[in-house]
């Protein structure tokens, strides 16, 4: 236990611990003091002075962001000399910024207007001119920057310097001359580049994929996981829904890091970031069949009791060895969960996997980017959608012309991954082929049926992170066009096959899973709550071998090719 | 009076270790190598009432005393030679004529403090002083004065020099260490203080050329024998530099505590051209400027700051009846506003917001709010930024509107200048 010292805050006596600074006593407290460089997640820079407050017997103002409590210590954040000092270096900032708020950027999130309204609230006083700096100078790929608007806090150069340590910005000349900058022949291009604009405070960097596409008073916000890798950052998805003619119909329009001390802190890498496009493009809208070479589209009663009486034909005719399921490690726990419940269990196919390996090893780094692009290949391998005694990996019975007749895919695009030759034996022996999943590939213009889902922010769900981190998603919009959830689609699919689910939303599903989920027991929605829990993956419980609906003892195999599933990170 | 500092000043090759040698060069360091224990020398130090010639005033043996000991840590002293503040000279001509007594003065202090080595950092313009210091600096090796087991005492230390490239604010301290680590100058956050952790996060004590000029003759001649040469908290002589409209503008060596008033007319030869003075900046131009009625202060860091302006260098700046002061302000504050380092807000955006509207007024668009409008920036700058150079800055302007406030205001309501 850390030593405590006495102090007051405003008034307030409170005994924090020693060594915590004036800002971070003020914020346990809910005494709200600005701060412009200051960033939890960086070092302490103490340039802006927009948090100076009184201390008493100092012989000056100091800043909070710095300052550490001491023994006796009485501080008083809103007394006439803090606000003095604080409309002062606000006057100061703002001396040679452009007063252009409707035409920026950052109008309605900049922490200049936000603190004008409450703590300047000033007559200007300037009539000199202001001085002309850098506009619209792009810094790199994703970032852009209006060195006039820059207040020279240096969080992102600390950014680039501590946390991607990638150095590539500075503060270049001297006094009220200075800009912010990149080294001479650098580029701004680091894989978490776009951190450095969600850590502005104003208006100088800016993303040059969301700048001017819309306001940000117009964008609704919610909570998600990012499905880019097996990390799963915590994100937080803003969409447009109040003026959808502003972006041509895209409903999606940034997506920012949420902060989880756990898996993320404040941050998320730009191919996470930026990997936000197929929600809105591409996509499969509708229930189609092919015929004669087209597709041609149906409705969901139509296309559901197409695919089941397709898949109890083969089975009735050739057994359920002939029918291989290749579930998705994109897909939530609740949809996987179901997808285990109807083919592995109630119909018995023993060819499911859900690893496709990559062509090649995704890039990687020992931050937050995994080589596994995947959110949920620890949930997958959790539910046991893997081959198991002695059945053979998806890649193999694909490739190796195994006898199958049907095949239903979700979500991977094995065309694209093994190209067309490669697959041309496997092709001209199947009977059906059901792709479902939410864009257009090469694979769904293959399939003889084509269910179109609806993506991660179109539905609650949870995803296992690579280390075990049970997190939601909640759901953001509504499913595109006619797409639906995939368990909608399991459970009216496992209707027609004979299975009476009867799950009704995805938290009922989940709680089923966790009753029979060691790994995920007395788990529900309340409980995993918007930061996520870490569950207990040591030994690596695995879905029950012999499925009774009761607990029973797990299987503690470890099959080699699937990625990692690990508590010790 | 006894030229202390300055004795060798006027010798031929007075920068050689022959000359300083022959007047007794470097026995104060034998003298403090044998005869004393580093914490003793400390005290011997205190007892000479030495306060920092930089500008801060520091009593030196203060500062040296909270260097900790025994931390098993490399300790560091920075000798800082990056002499900036504008109308100071004196540093420059202690380099040029007598650097071995600098160097004599730093080994005293690295033995007291245990530092096994010196960074002279010096200033980017110095660059015949950097070369008449590195030669000193070799001879002082061959000498056996510097290296290992020095003067057979089983003391070792090294020397090294390196210049800056010209900005203000490497003079102040921290933004010195971080240009010495190879970094932009951006002064440190104080907690904690350089004594503790310095260079390379180790302690580090930085002294001023001239102060470490003053160790040899403390040593030599003790403590007590210094502090009687000045006055009370101020002890020894100082190098005045004395500039401006004076008819005889120069260094002169003279106690602590003169007159302001005789130090211009006894020793600078009163004003040029028999006119009549009009206001002193004392000690560089941080200082606030005095009225031609001040000058019976005396010159010392406690007396000057009794009256609202501070003693810094001791190089006095002159100026006579024939002086606008709004454009001598303005040009202290353009100084200030070019300077300034930019790292924190109120310096990087007050100072050059006082220089505009100070440019404003020359250029006859005054108006009428413009004084107490700049007294306000002063108020918002000062005591709010990370070093003392933002609060030099506001010190500087806020002398000069409160001192010549009729003079501004002449400006401001005739659009020029009472003198024209």
């Amino acid at each position: 236990m850390a030593e405590k010292v006495h102090c007051t805050i405003d008034g307030r006596t409170v005994e924090p611990r020693r060594g915590q600074t004036i800002l971070q006593v003020a914020d346990e407290l809910g005494i709200y003091i600005p701060r412009y460089c200051y960033h939890p997640g960086l070092s302490i820079a103490g340039n802006c002075r927009i948090c100076l407050v009184s201390v008493e017997k100092a012989p000056k103002p100091q800043i909070a962001c710095y300052t550490q409590v001491q023994e006796g210590m009485t501080v008083w954040t809103h007394n006439e000399a803090a606000q003095k000092a604080r409309r002062g270096v606000l006057e100061f900032l703002l001396v040679n910024h452009p007063l252009d708020c409707p035409v920026c950027d950052q109008a309605g999130e900049c922490w200049l207007q936000d603190y004008y309204m409450q703590f300047g609230l000033y007559t200007s006083r300037l009539r000199e001119d202001k001085i002309k700096k850098a506009k619209a100078k792009v810094l790199g790929p994703a970032v852009i920057l209006d060195a006039e608007r820059c207040i020279l806090c240096t969080r992102c150069v600390r950014f680039c310097n501590e946390i991607a340590g990638t150095h590539e910005l500075e503060v270049f000349q001297m006094g009220a001359h200075e800009e912010l900058g990149t080294y001479p022949g650098v580029e701004l291009k680091n894989p978490y580049s776009g951190c450095v604009v969600d850590i502005c405070p104003v208006g100088a960097l800016t993303d040059r994929d969301f700048r001017f596409k819309a306001r940000v008073w117009y964008l609704s916000e919610q909570k998600s996981v990012c499905p880019g890798c097996a990390t799963g950052c915590n994100i937080r998805v803003h969409f447009n829904q109040k003026r959808t003619h502003h972006a041509l119909g895209k409903r999606v329009m940034r997506l920012k890091p949420r902060y989880n001390p756990h898996v993320n802190d404040w941050w998320m890498c730009d191919e996470g970031r930026y990997g936000y496009r197929w929600i809105d493009e591409g996509r499969l809208l509708v229930p189609q069949k092919r015929r004669d070479g087209t597709y041609v589209d149906l409705d969901w009663d139509q296309a559901l009791s197409d695919v089941a009486s397709g898949l109890r034909a083969v089975m009735d005719k050739h057994g359920p060895s002939s029918v291989a399921v290749l579930p998705s490690p994109q897909q939530t726990n609740e949809a996987l969960y179901l997808v285990r419940r109807l083919f592995a269990e109630h119909l018995g196919v023993r060819h499911v996997d859900f690893w496709i390996p990559p062509a090649t090893q995704g890039y990687h780094d020992d931050f937050l980017i995994k080589a596994d692009k995947n959110p949920n290949s620890a949930g997958a391998r959790l539910l046991g959608l893997f081959p198991r005694d002695g059945s053979p990996a998806a890649e193999e019975f694909l490739l190796n012309h195994g006898p199958l007749k049907a095949l239903y895919v979700f979500r991977h695009d094995l065309l694209g991954r093994y190209g067309e030759e490669a697959l041309r034996p496997l092709l001209g022996n199947l009977e059906l082929l059901v792709y479902q999943g939410t864009n257009r590939n090469a694979t769904s213009r293959r399939a003889d049926y084509v269910l179109p889902s609806a993506a991660y922010m179109e539905e609650h769900g949870t995803f296992v992170n690579f280390k075990g981190r049970v997190q939601r998603l909640f759901q953001c919009l509504e499913p595109l066009a006619q797409s639906l959830p995939d368990w909608k689609i399991l459970v009216r699919l496992a209707v027609l096959l004979g299975l009476e689910l009867g799950h009704s939303g995805q938290e009922e599903i989940f709680l089923d899973m966790a009753r029979e989920i060691p790994a995920l027991d007395g788990l529900d929605y309340a409980a995993l709550g918007d930061q996520g829990v870490e569950s207990d993956f040591s030994g690596i419980p695995l879905w029950p071998k012999t499925v009774n609906r009761q607990r029973s003892n797990v299987s503690r195999e470890q099959p080699a090719h699937l990625p990692r599933v690990t508590n010790d990170e | 009076m006894e030229k202390i500092l300055t004795r060798n000043w006027g010798k031929e090759s007075s920068h050689t270790l022959e000359v300083y040698l022959r007047d007794g060069g470097y026995e104060a360091l034998r003298k403090a190598l044998r005869e004393f224990e580093p914490r003793a020398l400390i005290d011997e130090i205190k007892k000479s009432n030495l306060r920092g010639r930089g500008g801060a005033g520091f009593p030196m043996g203060q500062k040296m005393s909270f260097v900790p000991r025994g931390t098993g840590k490399p300790v560091y002293l920075c000798v800082n030679a990056d002499e900036s503040e504008p109308g100071t000279f004196k540093d420059r001509y202690i380099l040029e004529r007598d650097p071995h007594m600098m160097i004599e003065g730093a080994l005293i202090a690295c033995y007291a403090i245990g530092a096994q080595q010196v960074y002279v950092y010096i200033r980017g313009e110095f660059r015949q002083q950097a070369r008449i210091l590195d030669g000193a600096i070799r001879e002082a090796y061959q000498g056996g004065f510097l290296g290992r087991n020095i003067l057979g005492n089983g003391f070792d230390l090294d020397m090294y020099w390196h210049t800056g490239a010209g900005a203000y604010i490497c003079g102040e301290e921290t933004g010195l260490l971080e240009s010495l680590e190879g970094k932009k100058a951006w002064p440190r956050l104080r907690p904690p203080f350089p004594a503790v952790a310095g260079l390379y996060n180790f302690p580090t004590l930085i002294h001023n050329v001239e102060t470490l000029a003053c160790l040899p003759h403390i040593v030599a001649r003790g403590g007590e024998w210094f502090a009687k040469l000045g006055v009370e908290k101020n002890g020894g002589t100082k190098i005045y530099g004395l500039s401006g409209h004076v008819r005889e503008p120069g260094l002169y060596e003279l106690p602590m505590g003169i007159k302001l008033r005789e130090l211009i007319y006894q020793h600078g030869g009163g004003i040029r051209g028999g006119r009549q003075l009009k206001g002193v900046i004392p000690g560089g131009a941080s200082c606030p400027i005095l009225r031609a009625e001040e000058i019976d202060v005396e010159m010392d860091f406690d007396a000057l700051q009794k009256i609202g302006s501070m003693f810094g260098t001791g190089c006095p700046v002159v100026m006579d009846e024939t002086t606008c002061m709004v454009e001598a302000a303005y040009s202290v504050a353009k100084f200030f506003a070019h300077e300034s380092c930019g790292q924190c807000t109120p310096c990087r955006e007050g100072a050059e917001w006082i220089r505009k509207i100070m440019h404003r007024i020359l250029n006859a668009q005054g108006r009428p709010d413009d004084v107490d409008h700049m007294l306000d920036l002063c108020d918002n700058i000062q005591g709010k930024t990370i070093c003392a150079l933002g609060d030099a800055a506001a010190m500087a302007a806020r002398g000069f509107l409160r001192k010549f406030r009729d003079e501004f205001e002449f400006h401001v309501r005739h659009g020029r200048c009472e003198l024209s």
